[in-house]
């Protein structure tokens, strides 16, 4: 019996049974769907986040303080004896290095912005002018910080979008006074909008220049510095400065940690796929569920079918004859469910990522790819048990078979 | 009724002249045991017979003499236990399963008494049947079984599934499957059992014509009258040959002559 007449024959004896059919492959379906939509949504995460720690600015270090013994972790700032940060070390930075172009100390905290009796609770981040420039992150209105506002001490604020809609709504802020924990700044500048990234709203920020904040929050510790390099390759050269640099002014203690945006990047795509593989996996485990009920409508279909098989043998069929035509009906069975299930995955990946815009799916070639090679493996394996069975059946006893 | 000739213009393959020489088939001795856990039945106990090309016997006995066992054997279905059956020269026994499936599909063709036909398929679907195990190609296929159709006149119910049909024209759908491949013989185990006598007589006659042709068949039966149509009839109780005779109306054109005497042997 050719091929394609054997693919016929499996479709006709699937389309004869429609109902059961259609609920066997249903299993089928959910399963491959699940690994779809779940991988779908691990890699539209790793897409996301990429695209959004790219955006932050490339070629990124991160020198925050603290000694952690992995180098391409992110790890809070909290392990072992912590050292300080200073303003001086990120200024030191800028001077003894040479492939850093920008060295950018930073202090965050959280605050009460009040203006005429309207307060809102928002992070405060103490920043220097080349702040805007590192970040990718520009005033739209009015002026950032400038130099003479961090030497000065001087109490200006540069609001985030969010936070002057709460507090003006339509009315021009620059020039007016907030009340930051007690103290009046100048309103000098409104950033642009940028929305949210990575979970935290960008435009829920003010910005003040660092000494000011550092007397804000009355300390002088940096919360980071944020450092730039001219070009991805001298990141790793980049790194070895700043480690020499700050190793020295700390008294030769290496108790500071340098992350690269590249290391970062990595960690979090390492944390995403191993997060998506679970996940297909456990969907993988759907299948399998799906598997087993075709296995199961197989041997049915085989007892029902024994006078049939009967007949085939006895008019010339050969055991691999008969192996193949329930084979093939099981994979497919099998296939047709996986084709569906890709359908209906990408269709709920794709809906999903128009319902929710912060989760982000993205269907990828080769989870499609895999997902239909599992399902065809699925018939394969759960298929072989019944056609074996039918296949081995004696013509004679199948030929009586009421 | 229309000549039968066409389905089966050929005459066998080995070229077996009709008197003499080598019989169509040979059981020698053949036994059957069946073996379960420490019970043994022997249900065909040593019978011996042959038959010649063309010839046309009647396999008689009660239920349970063991006639369908030997059909089966007679049908590649089943091996002897022990015992030789040579079909057109060729020593059964010593076969593998595929190789019984392709003399089953060459050279052998089933008429069953419950018909046996697949019910989801058109009565020409069905005559295809073995020719999709023997890999003719669809054209030829279609072609061929559309002129067996023709040989049982159903040419004009090709598209009728069988419970479309009468139990008479299912009969002969079942007929023109088992002439498609040109075997070299015909098995028929009790074709009339579920027929009215009109529709079985209908068969007897196709049956009748096929002899005419030059077709051997073998029909199990246990209705005398229709044992009486054959020309030659062999009677099995409890596993053995009981006796061996040719019918008197017959006129055996073809030479029946190498069977074994009637034999009421050991009993």
């Amino acid at each position: 019996m050719d091929f394609r007449e054997a693919i016929a024959l499996a479709l006709e004896m699937l389309a004869a049974n429609r109902v059961r059919t259609a609920l066997t492959m249903l299993g089928v379906v959910i399963g491959v769907a699940a690994i779809i939509l779940l991988v779908s949504v691990g890699e539209g995460a790793t897409a996301y986040i990429t695209r959004e720690l790219v955006g932050l600015g490339t070629n990124l270090l991160i020198i925050t303080p603290g000694k952690t013994q992995s180098s391409g972790g992110f790890h809070p700032p909290v392990a072992g004896t912590v050292r300080k940060l200073t303003y001086e070390d990120a200024v030191a930075l800028r001077r003894r290095t040479t492939l850093l172009t920008d060295a950018v100390p930073l202090v965050l905290g959280t605050g009460k912005v009040r203006y005429q009796g309207v307060s809102r609770d928002t992070s405060v981040v103490g920043v220097t002018p080349e702040f805007q420039r590192v970040r990718h992150l520009y005033v739209e209105i009015g002026q950032f910080v400038s130099d003479d506002d961090v030497e000065g001490h001087r109490r200006v604020v540069v609001l985030g979008r969010t936070v002057k809609r709460e507090l003006f709504g339509e009315e021009n802020p620059l020039g007016q006074f907030v009340t930051l924990a007690d103290a009046r700044y100048r309103v000098i500048g409104i950033m642009e909008r940028k929305g949210v990234s990575l979970g935290f709203d960008i435009d829920d920020l003010v910005f003040i220049p660092v000494k000011s904040a550092q007397d804000l929050f009355d300390t002088d510790r940096l919360f980071e510095i944020l450092a730039s390099v001219g070009s991805a390759e001298d990141v790793d050269r980049a790194t070895q400065q700043v480690r020499e640099v700050l190793i020295r002014r700390h008294g030769n203690r290496e108790d500071f940690t340098v992350t690269s945006q590249g290391a970062m990047l990595s960690a979090f795509t390492t944390i995403l796929r191993i997060l998506t593989t679970v996940l297909g996996g456990i969907a993988g485990i759907s299948l399998i569920v799906g598997g087993i009920g075709i296995m199961n409508i197989m041997l049915v279909s085989v007892r029902e079918r024994t006078r049939e098989i009967g007949i085939r043998k006895a008019v010339g069929a050969r055991r691999r004859d008969i192996l193949w035509q329930f084979l093939l009906e099981s994979i497919v069975l099998s296939s047709l469910g996986g084709v569906l299930g890709i359908g209906v995955g990408a269709g709920a990946a794709t809906a999903l990522s128009f319902l929710f815009t912060y989760l982000p799916t993205r269907v990828s070639l080769w989870s499609v790819v895999l997902a239909f090679g599992f399902s065809a493996a699925v018939g394969i394996f759960f298929g072989v048990y019944p056609a074996r069975r039918a296949a081995h059946l004696d013509p004679i006893q199948a030929l009586r078979y009421e | 009724m229309r000549p039968v000739v066409k389905a089966r213009g050929e005459k066998p393959a080995l070229g077996l002249t009709a008197a003499g020489g080598e019989p169509m088939m040979a059981v020698e001795e053949v036994w059957r045991t069946y073996q379960t856990g420490a019970s043994r039945v022997d249900a065909v106990r040593g019978v011996s017979f042959r038959i010649a090309q063309g010839e046309f016997v009647g396999l008689c006995g009660p239920s349970g003499s063991g006639k369908s066992t030997l059909m089966n054997i007679l049908g590649c279905l089943d091996r002897a236990t022990r015992g030789r059956y040579v079909l057109e020269g060729v020593g059964v026994e010593s076969l593998d399963d595929d190789a019984l499936a392709l003399l089953r599909n060459r050279r052998i063709g089933f008429v069953f008494q419950t018909f046996n036909l697949l019910p989801r398929m058109s009565a020409l679907r069905n005559v295809e049947l073995p020719m999709i195990y023997s890999g003719l190609a669809r054209e030829a296929r279609r072609e061929r079984a559309l002129e067996a159709l023709a040989a049982v006149e159903l040419e004009n119910r090709a598209d009728h599934r069988p419970s479309e049909l009468s139990g008479g024209e299912q009969q002969r759908v079942a007929i023109a499957r088992a002439l498609v491949n040109r075997p070299a013989i015909i098995l028929a185990d009790e074709p009339t059992g579920n027929l009215d006598s009109r529709s079985g007589e209908e068969i007897l006659g196709i049956f009748r014509h096929l002899v005419d042709d030059g077709a051997t068949i073998v029909m199990v039966t246990h209705n005398p009258r229709v044992a009486a149509l054959t020309q030659r009839v062999i009677e099995v109780k409890d596993g053995q040959v009981v006796s061996d005779a040719r019918t008197g109306d017959s006129p055996g054109p073809a030479g029946s002559r190498p069977g074994p005497e009637p034999s009421p042997e050991r009993s």
